[in-house]
């Protein structure tokens, strides 16, 4: 290595090495990142998409009721469950999210918060996205992983790009269409610039809320392998003990989420964790929600299960764990008020197009050069199996959620069933259908599955409400411009 | 294409220089993250959030000082000294009592 090859670099200029890496880093999981961006800009919503993925659910009821019914329906289904975790009803959703493991299994079921049944129409709603974004539908730890991977790449493609671009923000008011290379450089830099601060804030933020995963080791340097007492001090007011192995009864909850509202002082409550509820030593955990400030709010209170008398109330006031929270609050942005929030969603989708034009820019600037290799055809392949089959996968999804019949035990997993078989189909045909046809027709196919469904929306379902019209709405505009991206690719590609 | 870039021993540079930006970065940034939480005088979740979240920078900083040295060679002599300076300060701070 030494001698001969000191001199040798990937490319002359900095500016030109940096473009190179900015390209390497974006192209190796540019697919997972689409996906993930994608996934997370719909996570946004994920209150809204399930209010509009059960709209027969529509009863409202105070926290305290709600998880109490919620529990009651517990106690009879999911006894035999080491730990339910219970989302409380809030300003933006009305069911109890509930969630139980067994082993690494888990379920999940929106529960009524009145009845405390199962909501009729069972699916994963906005969980889906929210899960997909961060776990790709890999089992545990390789999806998250996976993500760390792709973000750690993410955030080296951002900081490259910005280095290889000497005229960021001249580049910004630069757009010159028509065909080739030159606009879509221009439309990946002022998608890319747009919101820069956001894609860069968005992905750090995205690497600190795994850093246990992705980066234990100042963990490791200071508690060893003694990963509970890191997360014992992250959250003090979350204490943990050994099952006692003689059954107990759990004390009615109601008092206790009311309790936990009164100390949290008209903040709202948000997870709360049963943890062993047949056990004699068995906790209840209440977490205030994180809607009340930037910073998530990991301030929790611990009640004993049996007694509901109070173990541990702890507020939060380290400085340095504050810093944490805010920087993981900034990721979650369950802070936000709606403007902020489509603020947020329009920055996830203009950080997924980034990711889209810069995957396509790889193809159409190497196609100017010379005819694909058989890697760069695979590349463009991918390109239209993911970049166009996503979104049909994911209408898919809600027009799954308006067509399969109700009832069935296994109806929301058929949802998620639906999605991939139809990406499959999609995938299918972005490898075989001919490279000028695919683009415009799987692109015609997105946009007359979003543009559609909110037919199927109001022919489903009863009255509307506003989140349901919104959402209808938006996917009107979605599908009408995956229209104009189908119309403008036959024009373009064709040629 | 150029001849040179399609030569052993561009292909070998670029296997070199990816290799120091892939295990160069995560370890540089693993050696920084325990470094900082035990040179910290806090409590330890304190000590530890600070350069375990600045470690997701130190990341990209070493990938690209990877691909930015005038050799491959000096690009991992950079990342190995680095490590041992980090490591050095882990070690000598050592575990907090």
């Amino acid at each position: 290595m030494a001698g001969g090859a000191a001199g040798v670099k990937v490319r002359e200029g900095v500016r030109q090495t940096m473009a190179w890496l900015h390209g390497w880093s974006g192209l190796l999981l540019g697919w997972v990142l689409y996906v993930m961006c994608l996934a997370g800009s719909l996570a946004v919503f994920r209150p809204e998409i399930g209010e509009w993925m059960r709209p027969e659910t529509r009863d409202r009821a105070p926290a305290p009721q709600a998880v109490a019914a919620a529990v009651g329906w517990l106690q009879k289904h999911a006894s035999d469950a080491g730990a339910w975790f219970l989302y409380a009803p809030g300003p933006r959703t009305n069911t109890v999210e509930a969630v139980w493991f067994h082993g690494l299994d888990y379920t999940l079921r929106a529960l009524d918060p009145v009845s405390g049944l199962p909501a009729l129409r069972q699916t994963r709603g906005g969980e889906f996205f929210y899960r997909l974004h961060f776990e790709l539908q890999l089992p545990y730890p390789w999806g998250r992983l996976l993500a760390c991977t792709a973000a750690a790449a993410m955030l080296l493609a951002l900081i490259s790009g910005v280095i290889a671009h000497r005229r960021i923000f001249r580049d910004f008011f630069t757009f010159r269409p028509g065909r080739g290379q030159r606009a879509w450089l221009d439309a990946h830099n002022a998608l890319g610039v747009f919101a820069l601060p956001f894609h860069i804030m968005i992905t750090f933020t995205g690497l600190v809320t795994l850093f246990s995963l992705a980066m234990p080791w100042g963990a490791h340097a200071v508690y060893g392998n003694n990963s509970a007492a890191a997360f014992q001090d992250l959250v003090p007011g979350a204490i943990s003990r050994a099952a006692a192995g003689t059954p107990g009864t759990l004390a009615p909850i109601a008092p206790m989420i009311a309790e936990a509202e009164r100390r949290f002082g008209g903040g709202h409550v948000g997870l709360i964790s049963v943890l062993n509820p047949k056990d004699a030593a068995s906790l209840v955990l209440v977490y205030q929600a994180d809607d009340g400030g930037i910073a998530t709010s990991p301030e929790a209170i611990s009640f004993d299960g049996t007694t509901g008398r109070v173990l541990a109330d702890y507020r939060e006031g380290r400085a340095m764990v504050k810093a944490y929270d805010v920087v993981y609050g900034l990721h979650l942005a369950r802070f936000a008020d709606p403007l902020i929030r489509w603020l947020y969603f329009a920055s996830g989708l203009a950080l997924t197009g980034g990711i889209a034009t810069g995957l396509i820019l790889w193809i159409v600037k190497r196609r100017e050069r010379a005819s694909l290799g058989f890697c760069n055809r695979l590349v463009e392949r991918l390109n239209i199996g993911v970049i166009a089959g996503a979104p049909i996968a994911f209408a898919g999804y809600f027009w799954a959620n308006r067509l399969l019949p109700l009832g069935g035990a296994d109806r929301a997993a058929t949802e998620v069933t639906c999605l991939y078989s139809i990406w499959a189909a999609a995938l299918v045909l972005a490898f075989a259908l001919p490279r000028r046809v695919a683009w415009p027709a799987l692109l015609a196919v997105a946009g007359f599955a979003w543009t559609v469904l909110p037919l199927a929306d109001i022919a489903t379902r009863g009255a509307g409400t506003m989140v349901l019209r919104v959402g209808d709405l938006t996917m009107v505009v979605a599908g009408l411009a995956f229209f104009a991206a189908s119309w403008w690719a036959r024009r373009r590609v064709a040629a | 294409m150029s001849a040179a870039r399609r030569g052993w021993r561009y292909r070998a540079n670029v296997t070199a220089r990816t290799a120091a930006a892939v295990l160069g970065g995560y370890g540089v940034a693993a050696l920084f993250a325990a470094a900082i939480a035990r040179l910290l005088p806090l409590p330890r979740i304190e000590a530890v959030l600070p350069g375990t979240m600045l470690a997701f920078f130190v990341m990209p900083g070493v990938a690209i000082w990877a691909f930015l040295a005038r050799s491959a060679t000096r690009a991992w002599a950079g990342i190995l000294i680095a490590a041992a300076l980090l490591a050095a300060l882990a070690w000598l701070a050592g575990p907090p009592a």
